[in-house]
């Protein structure tokens, strides 16, 4: 459980389209890592190499190493499906599976992946479901479509279907940015709960949400309009927003530009 | 009318009310444009009922104009003549539709009773009466249900090929022969297998007609299905992806779940258009007027083929014609279902939204 992540020299790209250069850092176990910077700067793009998700887009490929506690998940006959597993995701749009029940979407990692025991994915799902604060206002209606669950309930569907395979990293790609206020006030109480066990990285556009819910904070930026995405700065989330050592993150965090 | 044209020149400039036709002008227009229709057509000593219609569909779209614009301005003329002519085209399309089946349902329901559908032609001459098409729907049913058992998982599983993993040349190629299989004419599609039966040297039988049904159903089925998958949102791969289920098991389970309604949709309309088919049927069937149940041997029946010889091979008996007649009616019935039933999936299997 829980694993931490190295990344070293990572640079992704969209066929000949260098989209993110040279990034090394170190994500903590047990821990809430942001992303934050402009839009077009690379942090969904990285976050998506962490789980070899970028190489589902055509013409996606990435150098450089990620180590996920010694492993390289780009190393030689590595399997993208196990990494998938180990490495779970959470989407921006709320995406649950639109034929399945509720407890379908929840089982359906399990289930996909050849766990058919009802009495082990009914305990699963349960507590993915108490997992994902949603079990309350779920429990009499499993079987009703996913789809018809508010904006925000399906998120926390999605976080719970994200941990129900019980992964080490949970990244979340903007999972706030379709929800009102109250249900990503939900999320983010969320997500401070799920940090003692898991392994967890955020992209957000809300600095106030990096400076809620992170303990430390990654600033991406261009070079310029064209140039691929780069890391400006990594730090404790507390030093970021006080006292950052690049002037660039305080001018973005300030909202001098960007 | 005039009144309400001098209104207009009377509504102050930045007004947001504007002159407008009462409700019921649209119709008293179009009473107007027939009653003219018929009237210049009887001065003018023509008979045909298709004259008068258009002289009154032009007259319609013509006055609808120079009403509304002369009351209403000219943005609002040419929004009702637009309008004008998608009802045109409406009825334009409607008419010969509805004329079709009702002559088809008034000469068809004539001889179309328990018997008919229980009995072959086998001792009835062409010009006689009695007989039934139980060997013709029997042969149809068995070629058309053949003919969807190859051609509907080749078409499925060629549009998985392509939109979720063809990529480069060879997918390319794939796009390419499919239109052109798509622009087959269906007499040359029953040539190749007649080919083919030659040079084996076969007899006709049910499922060498099967087989050019289903060269005919393949690129239909191909492109239906297609555009049904290109509508899966990618958000629902990505996700199952990440869950780390392989993507057979994702195309499997969410892809195909997401989208089997507009499959058999799909497929059910190329079934339906294959049902028709008559001209592979012709050369590889033969036609046959006793009950062949076998489609692996023996030449057999089948319904677009005997609606053909009904009339081809029956020297003008009314007999013949009131028999071809209710095999279309039963053709139409047939693929009427297919249509309802593949609705019907449709609608059952479609995504729920649980409000």
């Amino acid at each position: 459980m829980a694993k931490r992540i190295d990344v070293s020299g990572l640079t992704a790209y969209y066929g000949t389209h260098k989209a993110i250069d040279d990034i090394s850092m170190t994500i903590e176990p047990r821990s809430v890592t942001a992303f934050i910077g402009p839009s077009g700067c690379g942090k969904s793009t990285f976050l998506r190499t962490l789980n070899r998700m970028h190489e589902v887009t055509p013409g996606g490929r990435v150098e450089g190493k990620v180590l996920l506690d010694d492993e390289d998940l780009y190393g030689p006959g590595v399997d993208p499906v196990s990494v998938r597993r180990e490495v779970g995701m959470v989407f921006q749009r709320p995406n649950p599976f639109p034929t399945m029940s509720i407890f379908d979407n929840v089982a359906a990692g399990l289930r996909l992946n050849g766990m058919r025991r009802k009495s082990e994915l009914d305990d699963i799902v349960e507590k993915s479901l108490r997992g994902a604060n949603l079990w309350n206002e779920v429990k009499d209606r499993l079987n009703r479509p996913g789809s018809g669950l508010s904006g925000g309930q399906q998120q926390r569907l999605c976080i719970a279907r994200a941990i129900a395979v019980e992964p080490d990293v949970l990244l979340m790609d903007e999972p706030c940015s379709a929800l009102d206020p109250i249900s990503t006030l939900a999320v983010e109480d969320l997500i401070g709960e799920l940090k003692e066990r898991f392994t967890i990285v955020i992209v957000t556009h809300n600095m106030q949400q990096a400076a809620r819910v992170s303990d430390r904070t990654a600033f991406f930026n261009l070079a310029a309009v064209g140039q691929p995405g780069r890391l400006v700065e990594i730090d404790d989330t507390e030093r970021i927003f006080s006292n950052p050592s690049v002037q660039a993150t305080e001018d973005y965090i300030s909202g001098r530009f960007g | 009318m005039s009144h309400t044209a001098t209104a207009t020149a009377a509504t102050p400039p930045g007004s947001l009310r504007g002159a407008r036709l009462p409700q019921w002008a649209p119709y008293a227009v179009a009473a107007g444009s027939v009653a003219a229709g018929l009237g210049i057509s009887a001065a003018a000593g023509l008979h045909s009922s298709v004259q008068w219609a258009l002289i009154a569909a032009v007259l319609y779209v013509v006055a609808t104009y120079g009403l509304s614009a002369r009351v209403e301005g000219r943005r609002q003329a040419e929004d009702r003549v637009a309008t004008s002519f998608v009802w045109v085209a409406f009825l334009l399309a409607v008419v010969p539709l509805a004329s079709l089946v009702w002559a088809t349902v008034k000469r068809g329901v004539k001889v179309l009773d328990g018997y008919f559908l229980t009995h072959s032609m086998g001792v009835v001459g062409d010009a006689e009466p009695g007989g039934g098409i139980y060997h013709a729907v029997l042969g149809s049913l068995e070629q058309v249900g053949l003919a969807t058992v190859i051609g509907a998982p080749i078409g499925v599983l060629t549009a998985i090929y392509l939109v979720e993993y063809g990529r480069g040349r060879l997918a390319r190629a794939v796009t390419f022969f499919v239109d052109v299989m798509t622009g087959i004419p269906s007499i040359v599609a029953g040539l190749f297998v007649l080919s083919l039966m030659l040079m084996l040297d076969m007899q006709p039988f049910g499922f060498a007609g099967s087989l050019a049904l289903a060269i005919l159903m393949m690129p239909v089925v191909v492109r239906s299905t297609e555009e049904m998958l290109k509508l899966v949102p990618d958000e629902l791969r990505e996700a199952s992806l990440a869950l780390g289920v392989p993507k057979w098991r994702t195309v499997l389970k969410v892809v195909l779940p997401t989208s089997v309604g507009g499959i058999t949709t799909g497929v059910m309309l190329a079934v339906a258009r294959i049902t028709g088919e008559t001209a592979p049927v012709m050369l590889l069937v033969f036609g046959n007027p006793f009950i062949n149940a076998n489609p692996f041997e023996g030449a057999q029946a089948s319904l677009p083929l005997y609606i053909y010889q009904q009339y081809a091979q029956s020297a003008g008996s009314p007999y013949a014609y009131d028999r071809a007649w209710a095999a279309s009616l039963t053709l139409i019935a047939f693929v009427m279902i297919l249509n309802l039933v593949a609705r019907g999936i449709a609608r059952w299997k479609a995504p729920k939204t649980g409000r």
